[in-house]
């Protein structure tokens, strides 16, 4: 039973969400993720990452954004119910080693899912610092987390609402020309990490992203979420989701997260109004 | 040229009353005509998601065992992997003693049900069955499958599934990993012998294949259901949403989780594709994330459902098995215009079920034999507009005596479409063989056993159906359970009595 133990809206449409999932808590490495099915025959399989665990409490904290019909439907759920199906931990763990100087660079939710890799590259010995951006500053999460594992951590919005008005690009680049980084971890909307590989390449730092695409069930039977890497099919759920960020074809990557868009344009909409009314009467 | 079930009850009951008179002779019983299966005809069935083959009448039924000529040699048996007594529940079946026919099959097939429609009959016991070699033509065989479908079908509608029973408790723990025919019937095996049994699905549905790739217009979801049921009753505990390998691994359940021997039957659930130009285009799709996105995720209820499916005009699936089969009439019931089969051989060496390629013809799905895709074009939104594909023709059999398909040069052409489906078979998942130390794989990641007790090299761990095969059958997947479970009990009583002496 995955009983929701604590909920918290960390702004608007953001949520973070602790459950009981006591194999998952025990087995879980940074870098990996779940797949959630909210129950109903007729729900959808997502993947979302995760943010914490606590392998002795056996509970699995997940921060994600209400965006389409399935986050919307988990974002009602209170403590005390329970999230019908959990499966994971799936896909490769980070790989941690002392690199040296590392940064760390988490765009909107994709702070979340960086937290514990970069608390692992701190604890394995290497200087860190930390990007973390979002279109606003409501949006901008693990602010204070972040702050305990490096001293130097750098909050940008895109409308300047808080921190540099900038995209994270901006200081990637900078920190690339001045500190000259070992290695990057970048995590966000593939359009951030995309132009986060364009930042670094030209300084020869290697850079790893990790992949969000469409999946359905997360362990290597359907290929759902092939993506190309260095010209050869790769499956995000079981071979990711973490890849080299100038082996991924990002075009083809940012095309196949639009196969359903039509289809799923209809059914967020529908969503969206739930959510509103029960917020209204809350 | 197909009749509805009243005109083909009424044709039987005819048969019945001329023939029900005792002393058949075997010439008598060959003139029997074969009795056609009741079917939903296809204009009808490509609107809905409802079962094709609707089943024999009682009279038919009965008709249709009279057909069996009682082979002292019994050769269909040779042809069944799970070697059921076919002459001697036939005729029961043409007593009208169904309750006893249907348990003459279960003494050696735990799913009856299912088999009965999925089977490739016609390459097993129909293939071998006398009937059909006297007239020369293996379609007029004794239609074995459908007397199956019947007495099982009978027995569900009839109230009468029976729970086996359990021996008293050993006090051991077992583990079944998947849910598929391998290990429902390992598990059904290990209950019995009085082990505790948890099985380990990944998904959120148990039944595997049976639930998340067999579309639903084929086999119904509720006879799985059942099935299921039926182990839930028996005291198998069922773990969804457990990845082995990743949730727990093998290592962790033998030495952590206290499980004192486990049975893999993971399947063979990677899918294959062709590796040519264009196949991450938008629009492509293998028969697996198609069919699951329909079938397990219930996609085809576009109304309810929260996952997408693809809408599609025009669409291509490449393969000729049973799969290629499901995906192509799975979209024609979605609301595809044109499904065309793409095939590198002829209508001969396709694989898929005999009455699959009849139903698919029969609703409208065009086959385009000796075509070989080459390339998926794309438009510059990365969206499927055709593909390329080159002629073919059958060159010298190969090892297995398989004709294969000899390129034409010069002979591409472009089919258009906007959705492409490739169903050219599944792998095996190498999940399980990455994660566990000292499990032994062949060069393809299937698990290698020993054949005759499924042992692995693993002591106490045991593997048995499309893991060990490769993509294989529901029946001998179910065989590979029932003798790996023997053997799982043998090694458990033999445990037990080293581990007694030792104390
Ligand atoms: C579309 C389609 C149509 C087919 N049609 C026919 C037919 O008409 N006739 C016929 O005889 N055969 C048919 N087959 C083949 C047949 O279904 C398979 O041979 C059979 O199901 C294999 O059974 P299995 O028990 O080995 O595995 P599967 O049925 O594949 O079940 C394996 C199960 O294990 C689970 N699993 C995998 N890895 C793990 C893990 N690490 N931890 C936990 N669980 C795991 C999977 O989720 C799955 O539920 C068809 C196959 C497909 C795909
Ligand atoms: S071979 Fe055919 S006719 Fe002979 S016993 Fe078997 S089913 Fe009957
Ligand atoms: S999500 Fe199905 S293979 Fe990765």
């Amino acid at each position: 039973m995955f009983t929701i133990v604590d909920k918290r809206k960390m702004s608007p449409e953001v949520f973070r969400m602790v459950f009981t999932a006591p194999y998952i808590a025990r087995s879980r490495k940074p870098g990996q993720f779940i797949i959630i099915q909210q129950g109903g025959d007729y729900s959808e399989r997502i993947p979302l990452t995760i943010a914490d665990a606590d392998a002795e409490k056996g509970t699995v904290t997940i921060i994600f954004q209400a965006v389409g019909a399935a986050t919307h439907q988990l974002a009602l759920l209170d403590p005390g119910e329970a999230i019908a199906n959990v499966l994971g931990p799936l896909g490769q763990p980070t790989h941690i080693e002392k690199f040296g100087k590392v940064i760390c660079v988490g765009g909107g939710i994709g702070a979340a899912p960086l937290h514990p890799i970069a608390q692992a590259m701190a604890q394995a010995g290497n200087e860190l610092k930390v990007i973390v951006g979002a279109r606003t500053k409501d949006l901008i999460i693990m602010e204070e987390e972040m702050n305990k594992i490096s001293d130097d951590v750098i909050i940008c919005t895109d409308d300047g609402s808080y921190g540099r008005k900038a995209l994270v690009t901006e200081p990637l680049k900078e920190l690339c020309e001045q500190w000259k980084p070992d290695m990057v971890v970048a995590i966000g909307p593939p359009i951030m990490m995309k132009f986060c590989t364009q930042t670094t390449k030209p300084f020869g730092v290697p850079i790893i992203v990790s992949l969000n695409t469409i999946m359905v069930d997360g362990t290597g039977m359907c290929g759902g979420c092939r993506v190309s890497i260095n010209g050869k099919t790769k499956f995000v759920c079981v071979d990711g989701p973490e890849f080299d960020g100038y082996a991924v074809d990002w075009e083809n990557m940012m095309m196949r997260l639009g196969t359903f868009k039509t289809q799923e344009q209809k059914a967020h909409h529908h969503c969206h109004i739930g959510l509103n009314i029960k917020e209204g009467e809350a | 040229m197909s009749h509805t079930i009243e005109q083909l009850d009424a044709e039987a009951s005819v048969l019945l009353a001329k023939y029900s008179s005792n002393g058949l002779k075997n010439k008598d019983r060959l003139a029997i005509p074969v009795q056609e299966m009741p079917s939903q005809a296809p204009e009808i069935r490509v609107n809905n998601m409802e079962e094709v083959a609707l089943g024999y009448t009682e009279a038919q039924v009965i008709v249709e065992s009279m057909r069996c000529l009682q082979c002292a040699t019994a050769p269909c048996v040779d042809g069944c992997p799970v070697r059921i007594d076919i002459p001697g529940f036939i005729a029961l079946a043409a007593k009208g003693d169904f309750a006893r026919s249907i348990a003459t099959i279960k003494d050696s097939s735990m799913l009856p049900s299912v088999c009965g429609r999925v089977c490739p009959q016609e390459s097993q016991c129909q293939l071998t069955c006398t009937v059909g070699k006297v007239h020369k033509n293996v379609d007029k065989a004794v239609a074995i499958g459908r007397i199956e479908r019947y007495v099982a079908d009978w027995e569900a509608n009839h109230g009468t599934r029976s729970i086996p029973p359990v021996l008293s408790s050993t006090g051991k723990k077992v583990g079944v990993i998947g849910s598929g025919p391998a290990s429902m019937t390992a598990a059904a095996d290990l209950r019995r012998a009085g082990h505790e049994v948890v099985m380990f699905e990944a998904l959120h549905k148990a039944g595997g294949v049976l639930v998340y790739g067999i579309p639903e217009f084929r086999l119904p979801k509720r006879i799985v259901e059942e099935e299921l049921h039926t182990l839930s009753d028996m005291g198998v505990k069922i773990e969804y949403n457990f990845l082995v390998g990743r949730t727990a691994t093998i290592n962790d359940l033998m030495e952590r989780e206290g499980f004192s021997a486990l049975f893999i039957g993971s399947g063979a659930g990677l899918p294959n594709f062709l590796n040519i130009p264009g196949e991450n285009l938008i629009g492509v799709f293998s028969a697996n994330e198609y069919l699951t996105r329909s079938n397990l995720m219930k996609a085809y209820d576009k109304a309810k459902a929260g996952t997408p499916l693809f809408d599609s005009k025009k669409v291509l699936v490449f393969g000729g098995g049973n799969v290629a089969m499901d995906a192509a009439r799975t979209a024609k019931r979605l609301g595809a215009d044109e499904v065309n089969i793409v095939y590198r051989r002829t209508s001969e060496e396709m694989p898929a079920r005999r009455e699959e390629v009849v139903h698919a013809h029969e609703e409208g799905i065009i086959f385009k034999y000796l075509h070989a895709p080459k390339e998926i074009l794309g438009d510059d939104k990365g969206r499927v507009t055709g593909v390329k594909v080159i002629l073919c023709e059958l060159g010298a059999p190969d090892s297995s005596g398989r004709r294969s398909p000899v390129e034409i040069p010069g002979s591409e052409q472009v089919l258009s479409c906007d959705t492409v489906i490739v169903a050219i078979g599944n792998s095996s998942n190498p999940l399980i063989e990455k994660t566990t130390k000292g499990l032994k794989v062949d060069r393809k990641g299937h698990i290698v056993v020993d054949e005759e007790t499924c042992a692995t090299s693993m002591p106490g761990v045991y593997a048995g159906g499309d893991i060990v095969l490769g993509s294989a059958t529901v029946i001998l997947a179910m065989g590979q359970g029932r003798k790996a479970a023997k053997a799982m009990n043998e090694y458990l009583l033999a445990q037990e009595k080293v581990g007694g002496s030792a104390t």
